[in-house]
């Protein structure tokens, strides 16, 4: 097994003559919190959308567990394990919180195509899918539509939906994008527990949180990666320093 | 809310059982054809429903699939002199058959485009039923015989008739209501509510709506195969887009989403053709477009949902 679930070489995406993600070799090594930073539209979250086959890359090569997946149906690498999350609250949001996990839970069950089987089949899930929404503390929220939750607990719930897949790598977009401060000690607690056995990639603006929580760090300005190694290290770098001149985002850190 | 849903839930089947029992003594209180007409139309609108309100898809050629599968069931019987359940179930099928074809064509696109798609690919049905011979041109398909149902129960007794078609429509509505509530049908709202997280949860999302579409095109030709018999022709104005049209507007006036709406619908409109036919002639076109833009600017849940919701307020306070 190598020391790198996730592996590009060379990923490139350009949109009719502009390049949104030009040549990027990203390493994400195997158990890592790994965030992902850079100013606004530096191609963040389109390399996201190439990492989880949203988009079909324009060159370059992905490897996944060993495994090529630069050409594969997103929902395929999905099932491989290789799991996202969106930068605007992906939920269900008519669906009960119970009813979202169990969205989650419910492919392994092999039914899901079964049109003629009774909804009752999936009970045998809510056991199961009570345990997940107790490790992200929405027990009490269960039988919730989840459009009437909090902001901040949809983030949870989203998280919990995923877990429930799983998955060896899971990827976040801003995490805790639109919260209070609050909500944001909950979140970033969350995401470290969720990390015991597995790799976390992250889109992050909130410095302080990368900070306190991610051990390797790639900054991404204009498409290209510009600096890669530990907060420590890339704090530091001029040229990152650089990079964020003008905007507010190396501020936040101290906040 | 969710208080509410579970009472609706509970009151279902007392709701079922009572509509059922309606629908085993109708015959005696209305004229049966027109009975048979509603129950046709609103199977159809049911199955409109299943893909537009529960899938989130608009198609607009849903009457390729209740006219050619007219066109098939009145030529097996007629022609090849077939029982009529086999002719339903050969109109059914083909009905199927198409919708996969359709479905695998159009669900590459969404929106207005998917809508299109459908819109141009039953046209070409309609074209082909017009042109072909078999298929009787501008006449349609006449003198289909009734027949005899397992080749014994003599369908020419209005009353037999009518209970097949009773019974048509209970099997029909069944396989909906239960592909709604399925492990299958959780899915499909989960892809309605929010497409790109259930593909990142791994569902190929093309494939449920593949098999939504074929569903609703079964079922839709369930209805038309089923007309054919009660009327013994096959005529033009099923596989005309005006059909298409017409089981959108059913299923928006009954209620688009709900289980019952498109039944109300179909009803509504079906019973309001017929009155008004003898009495303004063509402004019955007129009346049904104004009712159209009301329902749209005034109760846009429809019939049955503008009452769900009525409940629920109510239950609130």
């Amino acid at each position: 097994m190598s020391e790198f679930i996730l592996e590009t070489t060379g990923l490139t995406k350009e949109f009719k003559g502009f390049v949104a993600v030009s040549n990027v070799d990203l390493k994400v090594r195997r158990g890592d919190i790994h965030a992902l930073i850079g100013p606004n539209g530096a191609g963040k979250t389109t390399v996201f959308n190439l990492l989880t086959k949203f988009l079909p890359p324009t060159s370059g090569r992905i490897m996944f567990d060993g495994q090529d997946i630069t050409h594969e149906a997103p929902a395929a690498t999905a099932r491989r394990g290789l799991v996202r999350s969106f930068q605007i609250s992906a939920t269900f949001p008519h669906l009960t919180v119970m009813e979202n996990v169990r969205i989650g839970l419910q492919r392994k069950l092999g039914t899901a195509f079964h049109f003629w089987r009774s909804k009752k089949s999936l009970d045998m899930l809510n056991g199961e899918a009570m345990a997940l929404l107790d490790a992200v503390d929405l027990t009490q929220f269960a039988d919730t539509v989840t459009a009437e939750m909090p902001y901040g607990r949809k983030r949870a719930l989203e998280i919990a939906t995923t877990l429930a897949l799983d998955p060896p790598m899971m990827l976040l977009d801003e995490p805790t994008q639109g919260m209070g401060n609050e909500d944001i000690g909950r979140v970033v607690e969350l995401i470290r527990k969720v990390s015991a056995q597995r790799t976390i990639l992250m889109v992050e603006h909130n410095l302080s949180v990368v900070a306190h929580l991610c051990n390797r760090i790639t900054v991404l300005t204009r498409g290209s990666v510009l600096a890669e190694g530990s907060y420590a290290e890339v704090s530091k770098n001029p040229k990152v320093l650089e990079a964020y001149v003008g905007s507010d985002d190396m501020n936040d850190a101290h906040h | 809310m969710t208080n509410n849903d579970s009472m609706f839930a509970r009151a279902m089947p007392a709701l079922m059982t009572g509509l059922f029992v309606l629908g085993l003594v109708a015959p005696f209180m209305m004229y049966p054809t027109f009975l048979m007409k509603m129950l046709c139309f609103g199977l159809f609108a049911c199955a409109f429903n299943l893909l537009l309100g529960f899938a989130g898809l608009l198609s607009f050629g849903h009457a390729a699939f209740l006219g050619s599968a007219g066109y098939i069931c009145g030529m097996l019987v007629r022609d090849l002199g077939v029982t009529p359940e086999l002719g339903i179930l050969g109109g059914t099928l083909a009905a199927g058959a198409l919708g996969w074809v359709f479905g695998v064509l159009a669900i590459r696109r969404t929106g207005i485009y998917f809508a299109m798609i459908t819109l141009a690919l039953s046209q070409m049905v309609y074209f082909i039923v017009l042109q072909w011979k078999a298929t009787g041109g501008e006449d349609g398909l006449q003198g289909v015989p009734r027949g005899h149902l397992f080749g014994v129960i003599d369908l020419s007794n209005n009353l037999a008739m009518y209970y097949l078609v009773f019974a048509v429509f209970c099997i029909g509505f069944f396989i909906i209501h239960r592909a709604i509530h399925s492990p299958f049908g959780e899915i499909l709202k989960a892809i309605r509510e929010n497409e790109p997280r259930a593909v990142s949860l791994g569902y190929d999302v093309a494939k449920f709506k593949l098999l939504a579409f074929v569903i609703s095109a079964s079922l839709a030709g369930m209805a038309g195969a089923t007309k054919t018999l009660v009327f013994q022709l096959a005529s033009l104005t099923d596989v005309h887009w005006h059909m298409s049209g017409e089981v959108v507007l059913m299923t928006l006036l009954g209620g688009l989403g709900t289980i019952f709406g498109p039944l109300v619908g179909a009803s509504v409109i079906v019973a309001l053709q017929s009155e008004l036919a003898d009495k303004v002639g063509s402004w019955v076109t007129v009346i049904m477009g104004v009712i159209f833009v009301l329902c749209v600017l005034l109760f846009r849940r429809g019939i049955v949902g503008e009452l769900q919701a009525l409940i629920r307020r109510s239950g609130v306070n």
